[in-house]
């Protein structure tokens, strides 16, 4: 098969494996898992190789069959370790970042030209640590909003939590993400120096 | 929902704004702070950034490293 044929060759799709990952152990934060599910993933699109449109890069096709994959790892996880409630109940933790009077604790300064990190390896390796940094069941449901592009009762679902709670955790998510940023890219990072 | 949002209430009501559409009270008493206030009007660009920045995880591609 020539590669300018529409359907991509087994060998054509491997070379995607690597990004894959990334993209899986983000999510799923359990390297077994994660390879798990980008060999079935991997697996499906070799048989699937002919449906192909051709309209997508092949790596975003990948990725969209990934995300499958990914959403049944999830499920088979809740179904043998339900998530812990506690980890999105309540937004007590979040005072940490008021003032008592309401105010930031330390507002949020001006990033210098952040869409310019989004060039930049190294930031999406400071991201990575920041999410990791988060916990557990906060990072999966922020990953699944926004990396996964799952709609927040399908949140909710996947992890058997109120729509409430999934609203309080995909804010501390993004409080502390924010903030981790912050501090180990913009001010701190190479974003200051470059 | 008081008239006057703090920090911390706005804060949560632009996180909220990008999962669930806001009432229109919400919005108006929103907007009417983030007007005036610098940390908030950055809390949003800020959270905004994250969003893309997830859309383009992994960022730039090292051109197919083996």
């Amino acid at each position: 098969m020539s590669p300018e044929s529409s359907a991509p060759t087994p060998l054509e799709l491997e070379r995607h494996r690597p990004y894959l990952l990334r993209f899986a152990l983000l999510q799923l934060r359990d390297r077994t898992a994660a390879e798990d599910a980008v060999q079935d993933a991997l697996l499906a699109a070799i048989q699937g190789a002919s449906r192909f449109a051709g309209q997508s890069s092949v790596r975003t096709w990948l990725v969209g069959i990934l995300k499958h994959k990914i959403i049944d790892s999830i499920r088979k996880t809740a179904r043998e370790q339900p998530v812990e409630r506690l980890d999105g109940d309540g937004a007590e933790d979040l005072d940490a970042f008021f003032a008592g009077d309401g105010h930031f604790a330390d507002a949020p300064v001006e990033w210098a030209s952040p869409e310019r990190s989004l060039e930049e390896r190294r930031f999406f390796e400071a991201l990575e640590r920041c999410l990791q940094a988060l916990p557990r069941n906060t990072a999966s449901a922020f990953t699944m909003r926004e990396l996964m592009g799952l709609e927040t009762e399908e949140i909710c679902k996947e992890l058997g939590i109120s729509t409430s709670n999934c609203w309080v955790m995909l804010y501390r998510a993004r409080m502390g993400l924010r903030a981790c940023l912050e501090r180990t890219w913009f001010l701190s990072g190479p974003a200051g120096g470059r | 929902m008081a008239f006057r949002l703090s920090c911390k209430e706005a804060s949560k009501l632009i996180s909220e704004g990008m999962d669930r559409r806001l009432s229109l009270a919400e919005r108006i008493t929103l907007r009417l702070h983030v007007g005036i206030c610098d940390a908030c009007t950055r809390f949003t660009s800020q959270v905004g950034f994250l969003r893309r920045a997830l859309k383009t995880f992994p960022g730039p591609d090292d051109p197919d490293r083996r």
